[in-house]
C-alpha cells in the first residue's frame, strides 16, 4: 500500500499527513509535487490541510488547476481511495469531485480546537473501520469550514449515504452548540456518490497518537490499508 | 485576421441571496456602532477587473461569462454580473 500526499505551494499539513503514515502508520508514502503529473503508482491520495496558492479567489479555487489535480481527477474517478483534509476539502469541492462549498465560518474567526463527530455511514471507503454513530475526537484548524449545499443536495447527500460525518459534542449529539463553523446540518465531511472521496474539515493525521490528545484520526486512515 | 481591441470587463461576484453572509452582518454591526443606525443589511461581494482583447463586445461577454462559469465565481453559492466597459 503506498500513499501519496500532494504538496501545494503553501499546503501546510503535508509533512503532518507524511509523519503519520510512515511513522505510524509505518505505510510507503510518497510526497506528490503540484506541478508533476506522475502519480509515482500510489493506491491513495491524500490532499493535505493548507493555504494552497495563498487561498486566492477562493480556498482550492487555484489548485485545482494544477497540473497533479489532472492526475488526481481521473485516479479519483477511476475508483481510486481519495481523502482531501480540510483544504484538501475545499480542493475537493472546487474540482466539482465532492457537491457542495466551505464558505467562510459563521463567527467569522479561525477554529482551532479539538472538536466530536459522529460517523454517519460505514460504507466509505474511508469509514470500513468505523461503526455507525461512532464518535471520533479530531482537532480543526480553518477558517472556512462552513459546508453548504442546498436542501435539494443536501437531501440528495442523505438519501444516497453520502454524509460521512457530522460535529457533534463529547456525548455524540449532534447539537447546533456541536457545530463550530455554521455547516449546514452539522456536516463535518462528506463522500462521492462512489464513496471512495472524502472530504472532510477535521484532521485525522494529526489525531493518530495518544501523546497528540486523540488516536481517532487512525480508525479513517487504516480503513484503506 | 483584424485585432481586437482592448476592452475592460468588470465582474461583480456576490453571494446568492438566500446564502448567509457573515461578513455583511458583521459590516452592518461595525456601521452601526459608528452611528449609522439606519443600514438594514450589508452584502459583501468582489469586483475582479479584466483587460481582454476581444472583436466586440458581445464576445467579450460571452467570454467573461465562460470564465465566471469555469473559475472566478463558484455558483453554488455565488451570483455574478458582467459589465463590459
Amino acid at each position: 500500500m503506498k500513499w501519496g500526499v500532494v504538496v501545494f505551494p503553501a499546503s501546510n499539513c503535508d509533512y503532518d499527513a507524511y509523519f503519520a503514515l510512515k511513522n505510524i502508520l509505518k505505510c510507503e508514502v510518497e510526497f506528490l509535487w503540484h506541478k508533476e503529473r506522475n502519480l509515482k503508482n500510489v493506491d491513495v491520495v491524500v490532499l493535505p490541510g493548507g493555504f494552497s496558492y495563498g487561498d486566492y479567489l477562493r480556498c482550492g479555487a487555484m489548485a485545482r488547476f494544477s497540473p497533479v489535480m489532472e492526475e488526481v481527477i481521473s485516479f479519483a474517478n477511476k475508483g481510486h481511495p481519495v481523502m482531501g483534509i480540510c483544504n484538501g476539502f475545499q480542493v475537493l469541492t472546487e474540482a466539482g469531485l465532492l457537491e457542495g462549498t466551505l464558505m467562510k465560518n459563521k463567527t467569522l474567526k479561525f477554529m482551532c480546537k479539538q472538536v466530536w463527530v459522529k460517523s454517519q455511514t460505514t460504507q466509505g471507503v474511508w469509514s470500513h473501520n468505523t461503526e455507525k454513530n461512532k464518535v471520533l475526537k479530531m482537532p480543526i484548524a480553518h477558517g472556512e469550514g462552513n459546508y453548504f449545499v442546498t436542501q435539494e443536495k443536501l437531501k440528495e447527500l442523505e438519501d444516497n449515504d453520502q454524509i460521512a460525518f457530522r460535529y457533534c459534542d463529547e456525548k455524540g449529539e449532534v447539537l447546533e452548540t456541536s457545530n463550530p463553523n455554521g455547516s449546514v446540518s452539522n456536516i463535518a465531511g462528506v463522500y462521492n456518490k462512489n464513496k471512495n472521496i472524502l472530504g472532510l474539515m477535521p484532521h485525522p493525521e494529526r489525531a493518530c497518537e495518544s501523546i497528540l490528545g486523540s488516536e481517532d484520526g487512525r480508525v479513517l486512515l487504516e480503513s484503506v490499508l | 485576421m483584424t485585432k481586437g481591441l482592448i476592452m475592460k470587463a468588470r465582474v461583480f461576484i456576490t453571494l446568492k441571496e438566500e446564502v448567509l453572509d457573515p461578513q455583511g452582518n458583521a459590516v452592518v454591526g461595525g456601521l452601526k456602532t459608528l452611528g449609522y443606525h439606519n443600514v438594514k443589511d450589508a452584502r459583501v461581494g468582489k469586483m475582479i477587473e479584466l483587460e481582454l482583447e476581444s472583436q466586440d463586445r458581445e464576445t467579450s461577454t460571452s467570454l467573461v461569462q465562460e470564465m465566471c462559469q469555469k473559475l472566478l465565481a463558484n455558483t453554488v453559492i455565488e451570483d455574478y454580473r458582467i459589465e463590459i466597459v
